[in-house]
């Protein structure tokens, strides 16, 4: 179709000044009208006051990035409803802020999250991470007897009024230590309930101030070793010792017990005592490319991290290859009209398709057990083949398993990729001499396979990061106990990623998202790689 | 201009949608809390389903005498650890949550709880319940039960209570079943459910300070008693009686089937048992080697956030009212569980059952609950099922999973 003819061009010519009528027509009847007007006005205002409630919050808070943010999309989705002429972008607006909330932001945070300590005793401020480690020094000195408190305020400051278990009331607060009182009224159990000049709390009020209570430390007498009394329920006090003492402007916690001085260290986002040893919790620091450096430098995360990717690219290839052949044979199969009850067989075919591939996996785990397994009891008479214990059968169990989940699924696509190729080329063909294969490897592979290779690249990568089955089927397993470290011989990338940063008690974020950044990489390539060469293929035609 | 209305409808929402979210982010991003003073009479508290029903009248007493509100935000209890250290530092999560008395390390190192003064009350339950909520000589949590696993005995096919490991096996084999007794297994074994048969030969996992606490730096699982019960292991897997292609399920099927008079299993199996016409009793673990066998005890009870600003209500809340015997019996009767509180406890005690369950839990040991546990867990339980199928001389095997332990922690 490189010429084209005079008559053809004048009706293309037509068609074209039609659409044009018509699209000019669409517009004029969207900008005129008053109603369209003020339904406009209306929802931009409520966009914009809502905007603006937010910027007030953010410029309280300081937060000039996400104010920027704010301001400028406001301003954007204001010029673009406004303007008269740009529909695309009216169209275009809403979609574009989806992605950016939804996507551009997802992955850029959890970019960041990989050049950060973010994990177990480092998630969260340097301020929570003080206050906790305070809180949870204040020990109770060990046999000291339970006191009845009541709690007493006096122009806004709040005191303790306290009767000791041998029935003496004294009166302190956090800036006079106690001491006793003679004039205090009692109930009839002998607790001091309240004290001339002062007004006597009760419950409500206790919570309604409860903060500022419950940090109430009364000392007991002048010299801070002997304690300080601190209510937890307003009614009864007990008697502290606080082992950590910090200064905010050395930035330094100090064990009062042993003397110990614990310095901030800004790069670890803990505090540290000279010996090295440091205070838990820390807090959320960046660390530049520390994880990167865990990654590849530790030789117990490098070496099973090696082997690790090989099975991965093996694994995954090999499910997409095997699902694809078993699914394009049944498709061919079942696409042959001599075929009888083809529909009760697609039916039957696409049921492994229905079961969540989650418990399927679980089944199969179940089936595949050497002892007490379906497979070996019945189909193998008894035989203890220990499919998912030993290393290479449970590998070839996986891709088994992977097969038996994933073939409907190529099946249903290459049915419909089928029978979109007329039937005229395989008549053509035949009429040519061709034989049933050469039909098949010459005219109708080449033609699935444009419309079937991004599905397979898709496959790829979903299988590259197929956790489920992994993790129901044989849990990465088995493990070479005498390699020390916690990566067994099915695990695949993101399994072992799981296990990295999530099993056991340190969960290290930052270096899961590291990992994240290596499998993204990894999946970008192949796909990048496999669409050029897709590409190429269409250029077939 | 329909279509122009419905697009601009939907931009104006999802504008709206946006700067909420973006002003989300930032209140998340932000350190200072700034809830709002309105909120200071509200506890937030985290619970599971099964709890959520009990606590609701708690609750309620609760705020007509104190006149604080008390919302219960139900959760799963598999994710409430996760959920609780991710959503404390952002000031979102509860001021109070149900937890795991092994958590306790892990949301100490993190950061998000705070102690809890029990008071006089801590005399009122069972001491390994408050040592299991304790953490470094502090009390973080008010704890609701205890749990451990036993034997369970099938009265027709065992009449009596086996003493030793040897007589039960003796029991066993004299009842013709396919198992002379049975504990899961499974491919990664399952240390939780051997854990007092090695016990009993004198090699715990940590050794313990004065005050009870584990001490992380004294691995005493390598120990001489370690060996022997690696040893001990590989010739229970080499007569075949213990197996790793026995996991949780296939157990408690056989046993239910009557293909075993001894399960060795918690109080979550007894009702299916008993659902199959088995006549249950619950005994003591038999010792292997010698010495008590002791489980392992899970304590489950509640957790105040190191963030709540309602630290007075909340203390009061739990110590007062979850620690009462008429919600502790409460909460017994939901979940089967023994109770922490001592009254409760013996009053639930009447049924033999939990009488049983209780009477191995009162001499048994609380599972650690300090992080370094995490870390042994992964090397532990393949190790065992590497010595149970005779993958290896159990000895070496034993050591090495030591010394792979002791590397992890450090």
């Amino acid at each position: 179709m490189m010429t084209t003819s005079a008559p053809e061009r004048d009706r293309a010519q037509i068609v074209a000044a039609k659409k044009q009528r018509q699209a000019s027509r669409i517009a004029e009847a969207a900008s005129a009208g008053i109603k369209v007007l003020l339904l406009k006005v209306l929802l931009l205002g409520i966009v914009d006051a809502i905007s603006v409630y937010a910027l007030f919050v953010l410029f309280i808070k300081q937060d000039w990035l996400v104010f920027g943010l704010v301001l400028l999309v406001t301003i954007i989705v204001n010029v673009i409803y406004f303007r008269a002429k740009g529909l695309p972008a009216k169209y275009l607006t809403p979609g574009l802020i989806f992605l950016l909330i939804f996507q551009i932001f997802v992955v850029g945070y959890s970019g960041y999250i990989a050049f950060t300590n973010y994990g177990t005793g480092h998630n969260s401020t340097k301020d929570d991470a003080v206050n906790s480690l305070i809180l949870s020094s204040q020990e109770r000195v060990p046999d000291s007897p339970s006191y009845a408190v009541t709690v007493l305020e006096q122009a806004g400051a709040y005191s303790f009024l306290v009767t000791d278990p041998d029935g003496e009331i004294s009166v302190g607060n956090p800036d006079a230590p106690l001491k006793p009182v003679t004039d205090a009224e009692t109930d009839a159990s002998g607790q001091a309930i309240s004290l001339p000049g002062y007004t006597t709390l009760n419950f409500a009020d206790i919570v309604a101030n409860q903060e500022a209570i419950a940090a109430l430390a009364v000392p007991v007498s002048d010299d801070p070793n002997d304690g300080s009394l601190r209510t937890p329920d307003g009614s009864a006090a007990y008697l502290y010792l606080s082992d950590l003492v910090y200064d905010e402007a050395a930035g330094t916690m100090t064990d009062a017990g042993t003397g110990v001085v614990y310095t901030e260290d800004p790069s670890q986002g803990s505090f540290v005592a000279e010996d090295g040893a440091d205070l838990q919790p820390g807090w959320k620091v960046e660390v530049g490319l520390a994880n990167f450096a865990k990654a590849f430098g530790t030789d117990s995360i490098r070496g099973p991290l090696i082997s690790v990717t090989l099975w991965t690219f093996a694994f995954a290839f090999l499910s997409v290859a095997t699902t694809f052949a078993l699914g394009l044979f049944l498709a061919i199969v079942f696409n042959d009209l001599r075929m009888r009850g083809r529909n009760v067989y697609r039916v039957v075919m696409i049921l492994p398709y229905a079961f969540p591939a989650f418990l399927s996996a679980l089944v199969w785990a179940g089936m595949l057990n050497p002892q007490f397994g379906f497979i070996n009891q019945v189909l193998f008479g008894g035989a203890e083949i220990p499919w998912l214990t030993n290393e290479w059968l449970a590998k070839f169990s996986i891709i088994f398993v992977n097969l038996w989940l994933g073939f409907p699924y190529m099946f249903l696509v290459c049915t419909g990729a089928l029978q979109s190729i007329p039937g005229e080329l395989q008549e053509a063909a035949t009429v040519d001499g061709a034989r049933p294969w050469q039909v098949f490897r010459l005219i109708k592979l080449p033609l699935l396979l444009v419309s079937v290779s991004p599905l397979l690249i898709a496959s790829f990568a979903f299988n590259f990061n197929n956790f489920n089955l992994i993790y129901m089927l044989t849990n990465g397993g088995p493990r070479d106990v005498t390699a020390g470290v916690n990566v067994g011989a099915t695990d695949i990338l993101i399994s072992m990623v799981y296990k990295v940063a999530f099993v056991g008690a340190n969960r290290d974020y930052g270096l899961a998202s590291a990992f994240s950044i290596l499998i993204f990489v990894l999946v970008a390539l192949v796909s990048i790689i496999s669409f050029r060469q897709t590409k190429a293929l269409e250029e077939l035609n | 201009m329909m279509v122009k209305k419905n697009g601009l409808l939907a931009a104006g929402a999802i504008a709206v949608a946006a700067s909420l979210a973006l002003a989300g982010c930032s209140a998340g991003s932000s350190s200072s809390g700034t809830t709002s003073d309105a909120d200071s009479s509200t506890l937030t508290v985290w619970v599971d389903a099964d709890r959520a029903a009990v606590l609701k009248d708690a609750a309620a007493a609760f705020t007509k005498e104190s006149g604080v509100k008390v919302k219960l935000v139900q959760k799963d209890f598999a994710k409430i650890q996760e959920e609780f250290i991710a959503q404390v530092p952002t000031g979102k999560g509860p001021d109070i949550t149900i937890a795991a008395h092994d958590w306790l390390g892990n949301f100490v190192s993190n950061g998000v709880v705070q102690p809890v003064e029990l008071g006089d009350t801590a005399a009122d339950y069972q001491q390994v319940a408050v040592t299991a909520m304790s953490y470094e000589g502090k009390t973080y949590g008010v704890p609701y039960s205890i749990e451990n696993i036993a034997l369970l005995r099938n009265t027709a096919l065992a009449a009596e209570a086996p003493a030793t490991f040897d007589d039960m096996t003796a029991a066993g084999v004299a009842a013709g079943t396919e198992f002379p007794y049975l504990v899961q297994i499974g491919p990664e074994a399952d240390p939780y459910h051997l854990y007092p048969f090695q016990t009993s030969f004198g090699a715990p996992v940590f050794g313990t300070n004065a005050d009870g606490s584990y001490n992380p730096d004294d691995l005493t699982v390598g120990n001489a008693g370690g060996e022997a019960f690696a040893t001990w292991l590989a010739a229970e897997g080499a007569a075949g009686r213990m197996s790793v292609n026995l996991t949780g399920d296939i157990a408690k099927e056989k046993f239910y089937a009557g293909a075993s008079p001894f399960l060795l299993t918690g109080p979550w199996n007894v009702p299916d048992a008993q659902a199959a016409g088995i006549d249950v009793s619950v005994d003591p673990i038999p010792s292997a080697g010698g010495q008590v066998a002791q489980p392992f005890v899970g304590v489950q009870g509640f957790m105040v956030s190191a963030k709540t600003k309602n630290a007075i209500a909340a203390n009061e809340f739990l110590v007062n009212y979850i620690g009462s015997e008429e919600v502790q019996t409460a909460l017994y009767d939901v979940g089967g569980r023994p109770p922490a509180l001592t009254a409760a406890f013996e009053a639930a005690s009447s049924d033999p059952i939990t009488a049983g369950f209780g009477a191995v839990g009162a001499t048994a040991v609380p599972m650690p609950n300090i992080p370094q546990m995490g870390k042994v867990w992964q090397f532990w339980g393949v190790t065992e099922a590497a010595i149970i199928s005779n993958q290896g001389d159990p000895v070496e095997l034993w050591q090495k999973m030591t010394a792979d332990i002791a590397a992890a922690i450090q």
